[in-house]
């Protein structure tokens, strides 16, 4: 079987599955529970300075049927007392000596950081995550995002802990910023370890439509909150994505963002994180999903022979490219398999509406056809097709040829100018702005307006 | 024993004729509008006689609009909610859906319409006025699918409308001819009670029009009649011993059933006469009143059977057995029925022929004939000049207006009998006819 272990900057852990800082690693309780039930590791809920939570703290983004395709919080840092929190620290590392246990902390005075860094450390947690990411509550007061947004003063704090600190320190980044890499670079210049990202996005999460305010709704109010589950995993992807192209930030990554299976685990992994955080998925279904985590990873280091997650962390990054260095001479059009079409035709409608008009519809049968001549290869078409494998997206091109913007560039022939004849879409063929007139008229009469035989 | 027992309680009742599209919770109508896929020119729309723009009604539903969704479907089709339960979807709507396609369960569009419709007749949305009065009068003749929806339409044109039904409720078929367990007496009526309510036509009950004299006073009152008047009573087949008792119609007992429910008696032993949809409901029917022995006899083979796979396998799962290519030849007994005299038949060049000598009787104590039923031919004879086809149908142009002008029709006594959905949509044209014909 292949070892799923990790040694992320030092703290080691049975695989690379960490509970992130918040309400899961609210407890000892809850900690243990999630060891118990498999985990590597977890954040404990931030320790700092202390607060007062208020009553509705969550908000779910449905979509059709699914519930909690994104989410929001308003709840703060910890609200217990720092001295039960510490013991339950030390009784589950007590406990579980080979486990990650994290301190995630927020405090403001360099004293309180010194002081709250070596009572962790006291109490035996394996390493440090400074809080500079929590975008709602803590900012106003000059904590969380409000630091992860400053790099100087992420720098100077980053600085302050690591004179104290006897374990490895990650600083977790807000993606609430226009450039994730400039904290990450931070980061390294004070000294930190690791880092680990994301944080949750600043969010409102939706309005109530008959009570006009944003939830979670308190006392007909409402603040924006911090955004996270599935949702938010493409921007995650791509902030460490930039962290771990970065020839400046070369800091183990603790991947944080939409990670409720194994596959967005390993997404987050080939994209350069070597642990993984995990959230929103826990407190939507409960520990228990380390279960499919576990053996879904385990089966994909099976197939693909890798021995440990060091043999595919940043596997992918070497394809991430800029947009200049793609291959302009790849040609893709789309090809429909009409043994597999059911006939729904999205994909024409799909094209005709939101893409380049090059799909037809045929008499005597509902699959529709490829007008090759006008397919731009946008993919549009098989991604809304609703059953697999129905429409493929066929390379056209011979494979020989290679040449991207940045060739073109060197080489002096981009367009530069308006109207360029070597503007890419100068002779795609766009039907006459007046064809549009009466399209959508053909289509079966629905209801009343059959009656009246009119649309 | 039989598979029910017989139903003695209105629960008992319920519980043996439990509803085959029962009512969706908005948490599953959440998860169903959820699958579908908004197809383009949608074929579940072109498969509905009525054009309910489904893939916009359950996109509505989907997004929290239920009432607009109910507007969609009312728009399209007054019996919105009937035609949800009763329709035959799997060979309409739901059987075009794409997903069949895919070997995916297609859509539940039929609960789904009546999900949206249901909340809206519950909650009565108002989603229809009465037009501007334009002063003229129609009289509508017979209170069923056709009838109300004829009704509806020419209320929202302005006419001013008077139904008159022979018998004590309105829907038609709806109410008294289909399975208890397709929709109840309950849900039929109410719709009904929500349409009466924001089109406001009159209907009076137990007001039959049955000859000349009645004719020619609504001929005098009235600038124009629509017959909704469906078809008549179980065609006699004219064996020996068919007046004996218990050998009842297929469409008198069904409405016997419908308004006595669990006081209706039923034999122990049944034969049903037929092969139609109608044969499948009365023999599902017999079973779950408590009848230990179905048998359904068809003169032809099974494949010929008119009615839909689904029907007959839904009787078949009640404990219908079917006995294929015999013919009556006589019902048999004292005063009651106690048997009936078959004989075997084969089929030759598509016609039925008796085999001479196979001969044989078939014990039972009820035979329910399910044989079709009568054109109402007697009362359309006293309306001058209207013309009736080959098969006793009242001919009528694309608009629904027969031969004598002043009178139009749809539903079953035009199309020979046909689907509720058939007769709601078919009486909104002709209901346009009316305007088109009395706006000259």
């Amino acid at each position: 079987m292949p070892d799923l272990s990790i040694n992320f900057a030092g703290i080691t852990s049975p695989n690379p599955f960490w509970l992130a800082s918040a309400p899961p690693t609210n407890s000892g309780y809850q900690v243990m529970k999630a060891f118990d039930a498999g985990w590597g590791g977890a954040v404990w809920k931030t320790l700092g300075v202390p607060v007062i939570n208020v009553s509705s703290r969550y908000g779910g983004v449905s979509y059709r049927d699914k519930r909690l395709v994104g989410f929001n919080n308003i709840e703060l840092i910890s609200d217990r007392p720092l001295t039960d929190n510490l013991r339950e620290i030390s009784e589950v590392k007590k406990r579980f000596p080979d486990h990650a246990v994290i301190a995630s902390l927020m405090v403001q005075s360099r004293q309180e950081w010194h002081d709250i860094v070596r009572q962790s450390q006291d109490a035996g947690a394996d390493g440090f995550e400074l809080n500079f990411g929590c975008p709602h509550g803590m900012c106003e007061r000059g904590m969380g995002s409000a630091v992860g947004q400053e790099p100087n003063v992420l720098q100077m704090i980053v600085e302050w802990v690591m004179e104290v600190a006897q374990k490895p320190v990650i600083v977790k980044l807000t993606p609430n910023i226009s450039d994730i890499t400039e904290p990450a670079q931070a980061a390294r210049r004070g000294g930190a370890d690791a880092i680990s990202l994301i944080n949750t996005i600043q969010s409102i999460v939706g309005v109530d439509l008959d009570r006009f305010a944003p939830y979670p709704i308190v006392d007909g109010q409402g603040t924006n909150g911090g955004y996270c589950g599935p949702a938010v995993k493409p921007i995650a992807l791509n902030m460490v994505k930039n962290c771990a192209q970065h020839p400046d930030v070369r800091l183990p990554i603790s991947g944080i963002g939409g990670i409720e299976n194994w596959r967005d685990a390993v997404e987050h992994i080939l994209l350069g994180a070597s642990s993984v955080q995990v959230c929103t998925a826990a407190m939507h279904f409960g520990f228990g999903i380390i279960r499919e985590l576990v053996s879904g990873l385990e089966q994909y280091m099976v197939e693909k022979n890798f021995n440990t997650i060091y043999d595919f962390v940043g596997k992918a990054l070497p394809n991430v490219r800029h947009w200049e260095d793609l291959n302009m001479k790849y040609q893709v059009k789309a090809h429909i398999h009409e043994e597999k079409c059911i006939g729904c035709q999205l994909c024409y409608t799909a094209c005709e509406d939101g893409a380049h008009q090059a799909i037809r519809l045929q008499a005597g049968t509902r699959t529709p056809a490829i007008i090759e001549e006008n397919c731009v290869g946008c993919n549009l078409c098989s991604l809304v097709c609703p059953v697999d494998d129905c429409i493929t997206m066929d390379r056209h091109d011979d494979g020989t040829q290679h040449l991207t913007w940045k060739e073109r560039t060197t080489a002096n022939t981009i367009p530069t100018e308006f109207n360029d004849e070597k503007a890419g879409g100068r002779h795609h063929w766009v039907p006459e702005p007046a064809a549009a007139l009466g399209k959508e008229r053909h289509k079966t009469l629905p209801g009343k307006a059959r009656a009246l035989g009119i649309l | 024993m039989a598979e029910f027992s017989t139903p003695t309680t209105a629960q008992e009742f319920a519980q043996n004729f439990a509803q085959l599209k029962p009512n969706m919770s908005r948490t599953e109508a959440l998860y169903e509008s959820s699958r579908c896929l908004f197809c383009f020119d949608a074929p579940c729309i072109t498969a509905c006689p009525s054009g309910i723009d489904i893939p916009q009604f359950i996109r509505q539903i989907n997004s929290g609009n239920v009432t607009g969704s109910a507007r969609t479907i009312y728009e399209a089709n007054y019996f919105g909610n009937a035609c949800g339960k009763v329709c035959p979807t799997e060979v309409l709507c739901e059987g075009s859906c794409v997903y069949n396609l895919q070997d995916v369960k297609p859509i539940e569009i039929g609960r789904l319409q009546s999900y949206a419709t249901t909340q809206a007749i519950t909650e009565n949305k108002k989603l229809f006025t009465p037009g501007p009065a334009n002063g003229k009068r129609v009289a509508v003749i017979g209170a069923g699918p056709a009838g109300i929806s004829a009704a509806c339409e020419l209320r929202a044109l302005g006419y001013e409308v008077t139904v008159f039904e022979a018998k004590a409720q309105p829907s038609g078929l709806t109410v008294y001819g289909v399975a208890p367990y397709k929709i109840t007496n309950e849900e039929a009526l109410a719709e009904m009670t929500y349409l009466q309510g924001q089109f406001g036509y009159e209907v009076r009950y137990h007001a039959p029009i049955t000859g000349r004299a009645d004719l020619a006073a609504l001929e005098a009152e009235y600038d124009a009649i629509f017959l909704g008047i469906g078809l008549g009573k179980t065609t006699q087949l004219g064996l020996p011993g068919e007046e004996k008792i218990n050998c009842v119609g297929a469409v008198e007992f069904i409405e016997e059933l419908r308004q006595r429910q669990q006081q209706m008696q039923v034999g122990r032993t049944v034969i049903v006469f037929g092969g139609g949809n109608t044969a499948m409901d009365a023999a599902s029917e017999a079973a779950r009143l408590g009848a230990e022995s179905v048998v359904l006899a068809y003169r032809r083979g099974k494949e010929e059977m008119g009615a839909y796979d689904f029907e007959y396998e839904l009787a078949k799962a009640v404990g219908m057995k079917g006995l294929f290519n015999v013919a009556p030849l006589e019902i048999v007994g004292d005063d009651y029925v106690a048997g009936v005299r078959f004989i075997r038949t084969v089929i030759e060049d598509g016609r039925v022929r008796e085999v001479p000598g196979s001969e044989f009787v078939q014990a039972c104590d009820m035979v329910i004939k399910a044989t079709g039923q009568a054109k109402q031919t007697h009362f359309l004879h006293h309306i001058p000049g209207l013309e009736l086809d080959g098969r006793g149908r009242i001919v009528a142009d694309a608009a629904g207006q027969t031969t004598n002008p002043q009178y139009f029709t749809s539903g079953d006594a035009r199309n020979g009998g046909a689907e509720v959905v058939n007769a709601a949509a078919e009486a909104k044209v002709a209901a346009r006819g009316i305007h088109a014909f009395l706006s000259k």
